[in-house]
């Protein structure tokens, strides 16, 4: 299944090819407009071309991971999925309370994390060992603060603030606080 | 020339001070403090580059909060919004051909401008406060965390910058309207028409158009002007909310801070400070591509009335987009962040991308051009912009955002490859370009510092993003400190390309100094001695 790493490696491949596109583009432009010209501009014609293209690119990227990053689906239509899981989560004076010390679910399960600021906006994300990002969300006070993420293999993971909150807030980190273990392991 | 004579009285003792008109006196002293902030800015982010490798001993953890805190907003304020005034107060007569409505007003904003940011800075430096530029609710209020004092000045400090800003507006557009004495009267309904977009919108329904009465780069410092007015009253009315608590608490009340909602405060502020970045730095980046496009070919821009045209688009595309930045806040509705974050947000390819393509279109047709130092500069400006905007459009994504949100990949490729690369050497491109103008003919001291200025400045800027931004793909917050060295590689090649903007920044500043001497230097802050109101000395 796709998930964030996947995601963000193809992000990685695309956006690289594009810069070293854009970067020789301009530097073949700066060779040839020093050099002779034939008198002639630029048609029209290309001029429209590239704005449908840039239509057509900025449209279809957000149909395009509509439809294929899983999460993103989940996320606009949260309150039509029920949860395998839910956990409550309150976050105050720049520390988590969490509902156990490990928070443990199966592999497949699709998890509710409910997270409610007492006084801050925090963040709320979930790191890998090697300290990439599976997912955050932001915890504004006084409102919900709701995620359901599918976790679709074994691992563990540290909870760690993604947004600003003072000085403090960077060592708001609860290590290993979330382990997936194999299906029906815990069932 | 020896070496001390040159320093003293600059390349060939051709700048002469005493010659300098009032509006170039006042443009160049924007100038030069916009590139004292400037150097601050480069500083501070080589301090914060290193405090995240290695803590200094020299800064406790608080003070990188506060440099953190006041870096962007020295960038932005302090050296950007001087830079940007300086030019505009002179370029807008200059194009207009007619002299500046207030020379007055103009040093005030000048002053409102800097000393507002010495403020906010020197508050930020001494005091620790550090909300960061974003300001969440409630935490610039959180006065167990932070000096009630010291966030009482950092925010009168911003508020007279404000202030500053609020005066360039009056200027900019009774400069664009007023009749100077002596002159028919103009019509000024019809110039403050032609300047924001009405005329041309009109003409599309009209079978007789109307001619358009203001130059296409005035049109676009207007049109910048409407947004920079409207977060002028954002950020004030922020600013007197926050002052509101602040002088409460000074006053023994304790004032309840659940009165303020944190989202709608959000929603408000981002859209706020959205008129900067995706408002008028790309409308007056725009603009003073053309400019510099039609100077540098000296021919019509290509596709003139469509440029208008986007122009006004992506003024009202700039009112729209600010839930871009709220994409992971899970009680904004999906609506606002579908509609808003990401459709509208996607007209920016297209305005900023129809911008890229004039500007090159109008340089093609002139070929063959000389390689000068506005035209790489110009170069640039665009390759970083052609950089930049795809990397945000990317993360204004429902999808990308889950993964990308807070992460370096959103300050590096995205902002300091904007800032830096985008807006800086278009900034750049702009400053080359007016040198002899604004300094009576003036020599660059040396063309080989000015590419050594040029290739540092570039691969810096293209190298401190990119590897900020392989950083954020593999996980790296921003807005936070990793003790462990988790991220140190990734922080020390991002130091070694900050390095190569320093050297870039230092040939560059050496370069000026050199080119107009310190005589020179110092001549630029004396009161003018030329008395007129025209912008350069009648030849």
């Amino acid at each position: 299944m796709v998930d964030s790493e996947m995601v963000l490696t193809g992000q990685t491949i695309a956006y690289t090819i594009y810069c070293i596109v854009i970067i020789l583009l301009i530097a073949w432009f700066a060779w040839k407009v020093t050099g002779n010209g034939n008198g002639k501009g630029i048609k029209p014609g290309l001029f429209y071309a590239f704005i449908g293209f840039l239509t057509v690119l900025g449209v279809s990227l957000h149909i395009v991971t509509y439809n294929t990053i899983p999460w993103a689906k989940i996320d606009l239509n949260r309150s039509d999925y029920k949860p395998d899981k839910s956990f409550n989560i309150t976050v105050g004076d720049h520390k988590f309370i969490l509902p156990a010390e490990k928070m443990v679910v199966n592999v497949n399960d699709k998890v509710l994390f409910d997270v409610t600021s007492e006084d801050l906006t925090y963040g709320f994300g979930l790191f890998r060992e090697d300290n990439s990002m599976l997912f955050q969300m932001q915890v504004v006070p006084g409102h919900r603060n709701d995620v359901i993420w599918h976790f679709d293999r074994p691992g563990v993971y540290t909870i760690r603030s993604t947004e600003y909150s003072g000085p403090k807030g960077a060592a708001m980190i609860v290590k290993d606080a979330v382990q997936v273990v194999p299906e029906n392991a815990t069932k | 020339m020896s070496f001390t004579r040159t320093l003293i009285n600059g390349e060939e003792g051709l700048f002469k001070s005493e010659t300098l008109t009032p509006m170039q006196k006042l443009t160049l002293r924007f100038v030069v403090v916009g590139l004292i902030y400037f150097g601050f800015v480069v500083i501070e982010g080589m301090l914060m580059r290193l405090y995240e490798v290695k803590s200094l001993p020299f800064i406790t953890e608080p003070q990188f909060f506060a440099i953190l805190t006041a870096h962007p907003l020295v960038g932005i304020f302090g050296s950007t919004y001087s830079i940007v005034c300086g030019a505009f107060l002179f370029l807008v007569p200059f194009l207009m051909k007619k002299p500046l409505w207030s020379i007055k007003l103009g040093n005030w904003t000048f002053i409102f401008i800097t000393g507002g940011t010495f403020v906010f800075w020197f508050s930020g430096f001494i005091s620790h406060y550090a909300p960061l530029y974003t300001l969440y609710w409630p935490l610039p209020a959180d006065f167990s965390q932070f000096s009630v004092w010291g966030g009482t000045f950092f925010i009168v400090g911003i508020a007279l910058v404000m202030i500053g800003t609020a005066l360039f507006i009056i200027n900019i557009f009774k400069t664009i309207t007023y009749t100077p004495d002596g002159w028919e009267k103009q019509r000024s309904g019809a110039l403050l028409s032609s300047a924001l977009g009405v005329t041309g919108f009109n003409n599309l329904f009209r079978k007789n158009k109307k001619e358009h009465l203001v130059p296409l780069p005035v049109a676009a410092v207007a049109r910048g002007s409407v947004d920079m007015a409207l977060n002028t009253i954002t950020i004030l009315f922020t600013g007197v909310l926050i002052l509101v608590y602040m002088v409460g608490s000074i006053l023994g009340y304790d004032l309840k801070e659940t009165a303020i909602d944190a989202l709608l405060y959000k929603n408000w502020f981002w859209w706020g400070l959205d008129l900067i970045a995706d408002g008028l730095v790309l409308i007056f980046v725009a603009g003073t591509w053309y400019l510099l496009a039609m100077m540098i070919t000296k021919k019509p821009l290509f596709m003139q009335n469509i440029a208008r045209a986007a122009l006004l688009v992506e003024l009202v595309v700039s009112w729209t987009v600010w839930s871009h930045h709220l994409l992971s806040d899970q009680a904004q509705p999906g609506i606002l962040k579908v509609v808003s974050g990401e459709m509208v947000t996607a007209f920016e390819l297209i305005t900023q991308g129809l911008a890229f393509f004039i500007t090159l279109a109008t340089l093609w047709g002139a070929r063959p051009l000389k390689m000068t130092n506005p035209l790489k500069f110009l170069l640039g400006g665009l390759l970083g912009f052609a950089l930049a905007v795809p990397a945000g459009i990317m993360q204004a994504d429902v999808g990308l955002n889950r993964i990308l949100h807070n992460t370096q990949w959103v300050v590096g490729p995205h902002v300091h490859v904007a800032v830096l690369v985008g807006l800086t050497m278009t900034l750049y491109s702009a400053i080359y370009l007016l040198f002899p103008i604004l300094t009576n003919g003036a020599k660059i001291y040396s063309q080989k510092l000015a590419n050594v200025h040029f290739w540092c400045h570039l691969l810096g800027g293209i190298g401190m993003g990119a590897f900020m931004g392989m950083a954020g793909l593999n996980g790296m917050l921003r807005r936070t400190l990793y003790v462990n060295g988790e991220f140190n590689l990734y922080m020390i090649l991002a130091a070694l390309c900050g390095t190569l903007l320093l050297i870039g920044f230092l040939a560059f500043f050496y370069n000026v100094v050199m080119s107009v001497g310190l005589k020179g230097v110092l001549g630029i802050f004396t009161p003018a001695m030329v008395k007129t109101k025209d912008l350069v000395p009648k030849a």
